[in-house]
């Protein structure tokens, strides 16, 4: 599957905001608005998911195996019980009942759970620099995710600019710098540490606006969702950044191995800042990151990227197809 | 942080204690809610597996059928078997019999380690050690760096030779720590590891090779306590990998339910030994394994409740307390005096979230004004001497001046006068019989005239939460679920609860 994005040449007159790609680019001219389709590298996360069935011989009657197993991935008690009985009725209409039929029907029903119309990063409006603000609880890979992002838009062409807004974590800066300068992306520092994370994405932005930076990436302090004072702080950052530019996407970073308290950590981040996507982070261990089926579920947000390792390119879109044959496994047991 | 589990457990109970006599069905059918509340707490499906039958084996035996009260004997057998599996008894840390000591820290990425080793290394220092932290995290872009700004922040020394970002051997500089320990005559050593997946060969083999070259009093294994079923293969994969001697639960304080902590200790057996929580570097504490069953339970953590009254609650006035309950000669004085002692304490909302039953209060906590209790003072200051000795001299037009003198009005007034009156008349209660032990709280007399020849009983016990005596206990239990007062009525003492 490829991911094109349109990006402005750099020699247009960047006042001219970009309306419809689609209908723009085609009769573009030197003087007006260009723009170019910019794919990102192909990434794949097929390899790092290892399926959790592969012990399962599946027939008609064990299909009560596969909600724990379900279970185990994290998909939670509720959701596990709500494929299996999806799987059912499919399997009954269909008649079907060998082992590879079921199996296909499951990834059907798993990757189905899991589409989303919007579940590419929206980077194509025009309306440039995209902010993306990248928030999460301490220790899921906020800062490792910003700086694979950063060196993959790069890769495409993109001028990136980094906010370091987390001002608390002891070397947070330190660390994201070097993830910028392996990206070749732009770091806006806090002056001082323990600067007030809104003045550096209010700084951040202007500075991305005025160098006419494509993407803004601002990475904010984790946070335990149920602290009140901080979650009040990233709404004064969503609100600072709003005032210049309009934010194009809420990144919420959920770790693979987070359990039922990922439904949580979704459902308060989405209230204090409006959350537009999920990236499942740590993919590669053992741990499935089952809970983002039932983050989709209940509050209909898509997961958008996955990171699958510690490389810089070990990122890439999130495939709900390739996710749920990756999770089932197709291989006869 | 258990609330919600245990919320889920009183519930699933409170339809057990309306029956006189269990039968199979009912014990399948709490089983199945007890079930459904752990896998939502994230406990690991093998562990829920074999709680639930070691549960029913028991539920379903003599020791229920003949019980006084089977429901409350069936939450007893879920008590006993939570402590059992989470590791019995509080174990401490071992320390070298030689200096230095060396503490060695494993976990995931991201799990808290390097925060978790300053925490550690500043509990340390305050126990009298003298504690160094180690940089042997040479993976993760500035890991070095963070434990710098850590040890600084601390003020404990840091030994880091090498730059890290994937520079310098890590196995080399954990060898060399110990010696430069042993020269500097540090007391403590802890080694920061690079965090790792459970299925990492490569970086396991490295933690074993560190491991190896320092030979560690304790291999202390960090888990995020938020992490779900994983937590299985995570423990297992490091406690086959690298061996560990105990287990530290990180970000306790979040609201996950924690039930990583059953799943850990079940599968490897290992004890847990601190819970860290907070992001303060003072956030840590050891852990107690029949105190966190009790939360579990919802029957509070009151054993760290009473510590923490003992520290700031001096044993002297709470003795004269008692006698002047027993002499019926409480006042508003009296009154006043224990609401100060009680702020001694430190917040009510944090005491009160460890009290019996707060899940239940858990939200009316969270609004909770601490206020309230300056406000009472201002009113019981506006009075004389002579009223706050003989509340019952206090007619109208003294109300309406106290009001006036407080700014507070009429009604604030007569409020704190029936809540004095409910209080005095709970702790004369109290003073004879001494019933409601510890769930008086709130009404501070309760626990002072309670807890001073309560309390050696209690340690001896594995919870001495509540009353002793099972039924006694339901009776509590019951009379809270359904939303009455606590038999100690205190919530409503200081304005809670309404």
């Amino acid at each position: 599957m490829a991911f094109q994005f349109w990006k402005k040449k750099k020699d247009t007159d960047p006042a001219v905001q970009a309306t419809d790609a689609a209908v723009e680019s085609p009769s573009a001219t030197q003087d007006h608005e260009e723009l170019v389709a910019v794919d990102l590298p192909k990434r794949s996360a097929r390899n790092a998911i290892k399926s959790i069935f592969s012990r399962i011989k599946f027939d008609v009657e064990n299909l009560e195996l596969i909600e724990d197993t379900l279970i185990q991935a994290d998909f939670g008690l509720e959701a596990a019980s709500e494929i299996v009985s999806k799987v059912k009725d499919l399997a009954k209409s269909r008649a079907a009942k060998t082992n590879q039929e079921l199996r296909q029907i499951l990834i059907e029903v798993i990757a189905q759970g899991l589409e989303h119309p919007a579940k590419a990063l929206n980077l194509s409006s025009g309306a440039t620099p995209y902010v993306l603000l990248v928030v999460g609880v301490n220790g899921v890979g906020k800062t490792t995710t910003i700086g694979k992002l950063s060196n993959w838009l790069a890769q495409g062409g993109f001028r990136v600019t980094i906010g370091a807004a987390d001002t608390f974590r002891a070397a947070a800066v330190d660390q994201l710098a070097t993830w910028a300068s392996r990206a070749g992306a732009k770091l806006v520092k806090p002056i001082q540490e323990g600067q007030d994370p809104a003045a550096v994405a209010f700084e951040a932005t202007e500075q991305a606006v005025r160098e006419g930076a494509d993407v803004l990436i601002i990475d904010t302090a984790g946070r335990l969702q149920n602290k009140s004072d901080l979650m009040d702080q990233l709404g004064k950052i969503s609100r600072v950044i709003e005032k210049q530019v309009k934010i194009a996407e809420v990144l919420l970073v959920l770790d693979a191995t987070t359990g039922q308290n990922g439904l949580t950590q979704a459902k308060a981040f989405t209230q204090i800042a409006n959350v537009t996507g999920i990236v499942l982070t740590k993919l590669d261990g053992s741990a499935k990151g089952g809970i983002v089926y039932s983050v989709q579920r209940e509050l209909g947000i898509p997961v958008k990227l996955v990171g699958t390792g510690e490389g810089i390119e070990d990122f890439s879109f999130f495939d709900a197809a390739e996710f749920a044959a990756g999770i089932v496994g197709l291989e006869e047991a | 942080m258990f609330g919600n589990l245990s919320d889920r457990l009183v519930e699933t109970f409170k339809n057990l204690r309306t029956k006189g006599k269990l039968s199979p069905a009912d014990i399948d059918t709490t089983l199945r809610e007890i079930r459904r509340a752990l896998l939502e707490a994230d406990v690991a499906l093998e562990v829920v597996k074999s709680f639930v039958t070691a549960v029913r084996d028991r539920a379903l035996s003599d020791e229920v059928s003949k019980a006084l009260n089977p429901a409350q004997q069936v939450v007893q057998i879920v008590d006993d078997e939570l402590v059992q599996i989470l590791g019995g008894e509080q174990r401490k840390l071992v320390f070298a019999k030689t200096a230095p000591t060396v503490i060695m820290l494993a976990g995931l990425q991201g799990s808290g380690k390097t925060t978790l080793a300053g925490k550690l290394a500043k509990w340390l220092k305050e126990q009298g050690q003298t504690p160094i932290l180690v940089a042997a995290d040479l993976q993760r872009p500035n890991a070095v760096n963070q434990l710098q700004v850590v040890g600084d922040r601390i003020d404990v020394p840091v030994f880091a030779p090498e730059p890290g970002n994937g520079v310098g051997d890590p196995v080399k500089v954990a060898k060399e720590s110990i010696k430069h320990a042993k020269q500097k005559m540090f007391s403590v050593v802890i080694v920061d590891t690079a965090g790792r997946l459970g299925v990492d060969k490569e970086l396991m083999a490295e933690a074993k090779a560190i491991r190896q070259a320092v030979n560690p009093d304790e291999v202390l294994f960090v888990i995020d306590a938020m992490i779900g079923q994983d937590a299985v293969n995570v423990a297992r994969a490091f406690d086959e990998g690298v061996g560990i001697t105990g287990v530290v639960l990180s970000k306790l304080d979040g609201d996950a339910r924690g039930g990583a902590a059953l799943s850990v200790s079940s599968v490897t057996g290992k004890p847990i030994i601190f819970s860290s929580t907070g992001e303060g570097m003072d956030d840590f504490e050891q852990f107690y394994p029949d105190r966190m069953a009790s939360r579990i339970l919802d029957m509070g953590d009151v054993l760290t409740l009473i510590e923490q009254t003992q520290k700031s609650f001096d044993e002297a006035s709470a003795r004269e307390m008692a006698e002047k309950l027993a002499k019926d000669t409480f006042t508003l004085d009296d009154f006043l005096d224990q609401m100060q002692q009680l702020r001694k304490m430190g917040s009510l909302k944090s005491m009160l979230a460890m009290m019996p039953g707060a899940g239940q209060m858990r939200n009316q906590l969270e609004n909770f004004d601490e206020r309230e209790i300056d406000r009472t003072e201002a009113i019981i200051r506006s009075m004389t001497k002579a009223e706050r000795l003989q509340p019952k001299i206090l007619n109208g037009s003294r109300r309406s001046r106290i009001a006036k003198g407080s700014g507070m009005t009429v009604t604030d007034v007569n409020s704190l006068v029936n809540r004095f009156e409910q209080a005095a008349k709970m702790m004369k209660t109290v003073a004879k019989g001494g019933v409601p032990q510890m769930p008086g709280m709130p009404g501070m007399p309760g626990m002072g005239g309670g807890f001073i020849g309560g309390r050696g009983k209690q340690k001896d016990k594995k919870k001495g939460s509540k009353s002793g005596n099972p039924a006694k206990r339901a009776a509590e239990d019951a009379g809270r679920t359904l939303g009455e007062k606590p038999t100690g009525g205190s919530g409503s003492s200081f304005g809670l609860g309404q």
